[in-house]
């Protein structure tokens, strides 16, 4: 009895890790780099894949779920109040980390592929990926950071939106909006077996300022002086310029 | 045609910026005004952050004023020697307006002060207008205009440290234009015009001095009290735009010579009207901004 027993749950045991080591993601992007250009208008990257196999398909569900992440920075919220009749910026609140961007799409409704344990543990939600101090105050002005940053754009949950074909191959689009901060940005696949996350993997996308833009910007920054000078001198021609070619006409 | 801003960091349309510095050029060629109390509050509007906004106009002015004032020296109209004393004025004034900028800034009340700072602005000229262009209507069809006195003293002339200036025909203290200078120059970096439409009317009624040297006089100290504040804006704060001013200053230039051209043409105290309807319906889009409830209390802050 003792002897015939451990075989059982040994096979039980390799059962239920069958699908970790027999499923696998093989992604790939359309784009490593985003270069922001004088004429940048927003992006999109594809990120797509398949579902690699040792074995035959094995049951239940599978979920496949992309998240892109974008550089996490301090940000400051202000909440506007009526004072003396006008609408005036009164309270603020620091919040520690947030993304700057952030996209989730999924095969289907995040709820139905993964477990909420799961998916608080991996950081999966947005409201787990920001962190700041909490109070009673707090989840007002975080909730406000999301909203904000949904209607521009740079937050969205997009489920269904990853086209899943025979459980194997993948692939979904996602935005990035003109506002894009600089940095180093991290897309990520998951693929999950009823509701439990099997194999995940990274990719960073680069997005940086080029050309002009680097310049003005880097210059802006780093030489105040000298951009102060600058813009002044381009004023002072361009008008001079201006006089004379329509002193002409 | 959609065009990346890099110090303000929004992508907006380069034709609306071409056809607003465009339209704002037309109005100031037309009835000789800088046009800043304009523009600035017309960038909040498509959505440039007041902070941009302002250090960026005061970069527009400095083209815009560049030339006009290249004109005067060229035929002396102007007094250079009180032109100084204003830009000394300016100076100082635009210094301490920077520093109060960035406090603002620093305390996120740029945008809600810099706003109301318009609305008074705005009220007062766009109702003076409205009051002297319809006098002026009236006027025409009365056809008797009261003689002003030449030259009057006031108590300008009873305080120290006086000055000949002589472009001027004027023996007077340093202290008032230096005082007007300074006005004007919080006026430049806190809300970004050049403020010749309060310099012009304080060097002829509290000043006295000739009409012939009065606009020459306040496009020098506008050029280089506005190249002043260009430069500290980009220092202290770094919200010069160079991208946005240059595109707002080609349409600026071709408006205001279409401008010039159409004010010779069209009746004069008409125009002034549509100008101070103009004026005050910015007022009154701004004073709603700031009496009636936004649809999102909340706001992200300057990133760091």
């Amino acid at each position: 009895m003792r002897i015939g027993f451990t075989p059982i749950l040994l096979c039980m045991a390799m059962a239920s890790a069958t699908p970790t080591v027999g499923e696998e993601i093989i992604s790939a992007l359309s784009q490593n780099r985003i270069s922001i250009t004088a004429n940048f208008d927003g992006s999109e990257i594809f990120i797509y894949g398949a579902v690699k196999r040792e074995a035959p398909v094995v049951d239940g569900d599978l979920g496949i779920i992309i998240t892109v992440v974008g550089p996490f920075e301090p940000t400051l919220v202000r909440r506007k109040d009526r004072i003396f009749g006008i609408w005036v910026n009164a309270n603020a609140f620091n919040i520690d980390t947030a993304p700057t961007f952030y996209a989730i799409a999924s095969s289907a409704p995040l709820k139905e592929i993964l477990h909420e344990s799961e998916s608080v543990r991996n950081q999966i939600p947005i409201e787990e990926k920001i962190e700041a101090a909490s109070s009673a105050e707090s989840q007002s002005f975080v909730s406000a950071l999301v909203r904000i940053r949904e209607k521009q754009g740079l937050y969205s949950e997009l489920p269904d939106m990853v086209d899943l074909r025979s459980d194997t191959l993948f692939g979904t689009h996602i935005a990035l909006p003109a506002n894009l901060v600089e940095g180093e940005y991290t897309a990520t696949v998951y693929v999950t077996r009823d509701r439990t996350i099997v194999d995940k993997q990274e990719s960073k996308i680069d997005v940086q300022k080029v050309g002009l833009e680097r310049w003005i910007y880097t210059l802006a920054h780093q030489q105040p002086l000298a951009y102060g000078l600058l813009a002044v001198l381009l004023a002072t021609f361009t008008g001079w310029a201006a006089s004379v070619v329509f002193r002409r006409i | 045609m959609q065009i990346y801003l890099p110090i303000a960091e929004v992508s907006v349309n380069a034709l609306l910026l071409l056809g607003l510095g465009g339209v704002v050029g037309i109005l100031s060629g037309m009835f000789g005004v800088g046009g800043g109390f304009l523009m600035t509050p017309l960038l909040f509007f498509i959505g440039i952050p007041p902070t941009i906004a302002v250090a960026t106009e005061a970069n527009q002015i400095v083209a815009s004023s560049v030339s006009g004032a290249l004109a005067h020296f060229r035929r002396r109209s102007l007094d250079i020697l009180m032109g100084l004393i204003l830009v000394a004025g300016g100076v100082i004034g635009a210094a301490i307006g920077v520093q109060v900028f960035a406090l603002l800034k620093a305390a996120g009340q740029v945008d809600t002060l810099v706003r109301i700072g318009y609305v008074v602005l705005l009220g007062i000229i766009g109702s003076l207008m409205l009051i002297e262009s319809v006098r002026a209507i009236r006027r025409t069809h009365q056809d008797s205009t009261p003689l002003r006195k030449l030259h009057q003293h006031n108590w300008i002339h009873g305080l120290p440290f006086k000055i000949k200036f002589r472009s001027s025909g004027l023996y007077i203290s340093a202290i008032p234009p230096l005082l007007i200078g300074a006005m004007v120059g919080v006026l430049a970096a806190i809300m970004g015009v050049g403020g010749g439409f309060i310099m012009v009317p304080a060097m002829i009624y509290i000043l006295g001095m000739p009409t012939k040297v009065v606009i020459g006089t306040s496009l020098f100290q506008i050029t280089f009290v506005t190249a002043f504040t260009t430069v500290l804006h980009a220092t202290t704060n770094q919200t010069v735009d160079i991208a946005l001013a240059f595109l707002l200053f080609l349409g600026g230039v071709v408006g205001a010579q279409i401008g010039a051209r159409l004010g010779v043409k069209l009746p004069a105290e008409q125009l002034r009207v549509f100008l101070a309807i103009i004026v005050i319906g910015v007022c009154g889009k701004l004073a709603m901004d700031l009496l009636l409830q936004p649809s999102e209390l909340y706001s992200l802050g300057d990133r760091l």
